[in-house]
């Protein structure tokens, strides 16, 4: 009961955050934006792009979903180092809530904030021309709660091993970029050279922004219920991973 | 005697670093005890594994009747910390904070507003209750993170360096906080800090700590007293000289140097300040000043260890 309360509290903390920082939100629907109508737009008029209605800028719309959830989970999972730089994470550590509620109330809330991040963009879906109905809307939203829970995993993850802001950049051009540019946010995945091939497989990403893509368009290199279990599966072991990590690596995070 | 807090023994060693070794401390219920020391002498850590966020290396603690490594979770209901740094949330109001510390440390919802009015009450936040954190004063910071410490009503209070940083006046007003709160609560407070007149001030009792181990422990009165002198401290053109001679006259008890200036001790120094300066005309040595002081804790110490609290500062 207790540890409900905990994580309802962390939760609470991490969503009121979300909600006050008026420029992150504003920025993270604008980027979204930016890449479907100026790189949709131009690589799109570029290229021959299959038989998808809406081509190329309607291809990519779940990707970018995926991107804009991606960069929301790990971000706000980093957030976790800032916490610990000044000094707010004691606060939290010293509280009689155990560490995995602690984890849990933070993956929630990174949940929930890459979530709304998601949902705008599904609002925005007839800027590129995706043609939205409650259904498609009601089952994104639920691949959404998987895919952003795992990814806000893999942001405490970074955390846990990051000791100061100094590595962000190396988390953006080793984790974050990769995972993005592997995913098959910007390109179909079938075809590929096989090295590559292999590459966008072991990214976990690729398999959420297949499952969006065949939820959205219809259309998918996956069969939905191979890139949903794997979606599940991948939220599941992340969340695991860090609140097992988190508890054993405390000393370390004060 | 009925203590709150009691260690056995307990030591932190980081690889050849001894940072606490071997502490044995008690402390009486509800009293206001003070860990005294030099930046570095251990507070900080000693203070976290007494409030379970580091493991100690050996040893072991008891706070409030719990282990510290086998019931943490039963030693931080009992306990409110405020650490050394700042630990809020710049985006969050100060009642926020309260409301989310109630939370946490599980106080009754049907409780939760009366506690937070009772501690807003108590730090006079005003107006700026309702106001993001990164609009406070750092004496304002710090009485929300005291206020917050007793939001559960704590058995003990962990006071990391409490006024480390702040005007004399906020000082003044974080001593009488924590005095008021001493005297109305059943709570015992421990504090650790490096202001010798913040632990002579507000402390029934005074540990000195100085790298990593309890020198002397006492009331501040007791180890005041047990100089049992007054310090004579002199600035002279060849201290070298003047410690050779002054060394045999018999009424000195000590003599030392501290920084460029002697200090000595002697019982009833009024009438001996003419004598030392006599003393020093008859071998050639000018004295440039003399100053008569009774003992603060600094020269309590300055006895024990030899050295100045704060390096460098008066």
């Amino acid at each position: 009961m207790a540890e409900w309360e905990g994580i309802y509290t962390i939760w609470f903390r991490e969503a009121k955050r979300y909600v006050r920082y008026r420029s992150r939100i504003l920025s993270s629907v604008v980027t979204p934006l930016l890449w479907l109508l100026i790189f949709g737009t131009g690589l799109g008029s570029a290229i021959r792009f299959g038989n998808i209605a809406g081509g190329y800028k309607a291809f990519i719309f779940p990707g970018i979903i995926g991107q804009t959830i991606l960069f929301t989970a790990i971000f706000s999972g980093v957030s976790v180092i800032m916490d610990r730089q000044y000094g707010f994470l004691k606060e939290i550590m010293v509280a009689p809530v155990s560490r995995p509620s602690i984890v849990f109330g933070k993956v929630l809330g990174i949940g929930t904030a890459a979530i709304i991040q998601g949902v705008i963009l599904l609002l925005l879906s007839f800027v590129v021309g995706v043609h939205m109905t409650p259904v498609i809307f009601v089952a994104s939203f639920l691949l959404m709660i998987p895919i952003s829970v795992g990814l806000g995993g893999v942001g405490l993850l970074i955390a846990i091993f990051t000791e100061s802001m100094e590595g962000f950049n190396l988390i953006m051009s080793f984790i974050v970029l990769p995972m993005f540019l592997l995913s098959g946010a910007l390109f179909p995945v079938t075809g590929l050279p096989s090295s590559l091939q292999v590459a966008v497989y072991l990214d976990p990403l690729t398999y959420g922004v297949d499952a969006l893509r065949q939820v959205i368009l219809g259309y998918g290199a996956l069969p939905l219920y191979v890139s949903t279990i794997v979606v599940v599966g991948f939220a599941l072991i992340t969340i695991t991973l860090s609140a097992t990590l988190f508890s054993k690596k405390e000393q370390n995070l004060m | 005697m009925d203590y709150i807090i009691e260690t056995n023994d307990i030591s932190k060693i980081y690889g050849d670093f001894t940072a606490v070794d071997k502490i044995n401390l008690k402390i009486p219920r509800n009293s206001v005890y003070g860990i005294l020391g030099p930046n570095g002498a251990g507070k900080t850590t000693l203070i976290s594994m007494l409030c379970t966020i580091l493991h100690p290396s050996s040893g072991s603690a008891t706070v409030n009747g719990y282990d510290v490594m086998k019931n943490s979770k039963e030693v931080r209901k009992s306990i409110g910390v405020v650490f050394q740094s700042r630990a809020l949330d710049d985006i969050l109001t100060g009642r926020e904070h309260l409301e989310m510390h109630a939370a946490l440390y599980g106080v009754p919802n049907e409780l939760r507003k009366e506690r937070i009015e009772e501690v807003l009450d108590l730090i006079a936040l005003g107006d700026k209750a309702d106001e993001f954190t990164k609009t406070y004063s750092g004496g304002m910071k710090r009485r929300l993170e005291i206020g917050r410490g007793l939001i559960h009503h704590p058995k003990i209070l962990f006071l990391d360096e409490p006024t480390l940083g702040l005007d004399p006046q906020t000082r003044e007003n974080i001593w009488e906080y924590i005095q008021k709160l001493n005297q109305k609560e059943d709570i015992t407070v421990l504090m650790s800090t490096h202001y010798m007149e913040e632990a002579d001030k507000l402390c029934d009792e005074v540990a000195i700590i100085n790298r990593g181990h309890i020198i002397k422990s006492d009331s501040p009165k007791n180890l005041k007293r047990e100089l049992k002198a007054d310090i004579i401290t002199m600035k002279v053109d060849d201290q070298e000289k003047f410690i050779k001679e002054a060394e045999k006259l018999d009424f000195i008890k000590n003599i030392m140097t501290v920084d460029s200036e002697i200090k000595m001790m002697v019982e009833s120094g009024e009438n001996l300040v003419a004598t030392l300066v006599n003393f020093a005309n008859k071998n050639n040595i000018m004295v440039n000043s003399i100053e008569l002081d009774h003992p603060n804790l600094e020269d309590v110490f300055i006895n024990y260890t030899g050295s100045r609290i704060i390096e460098g500062a008066k």
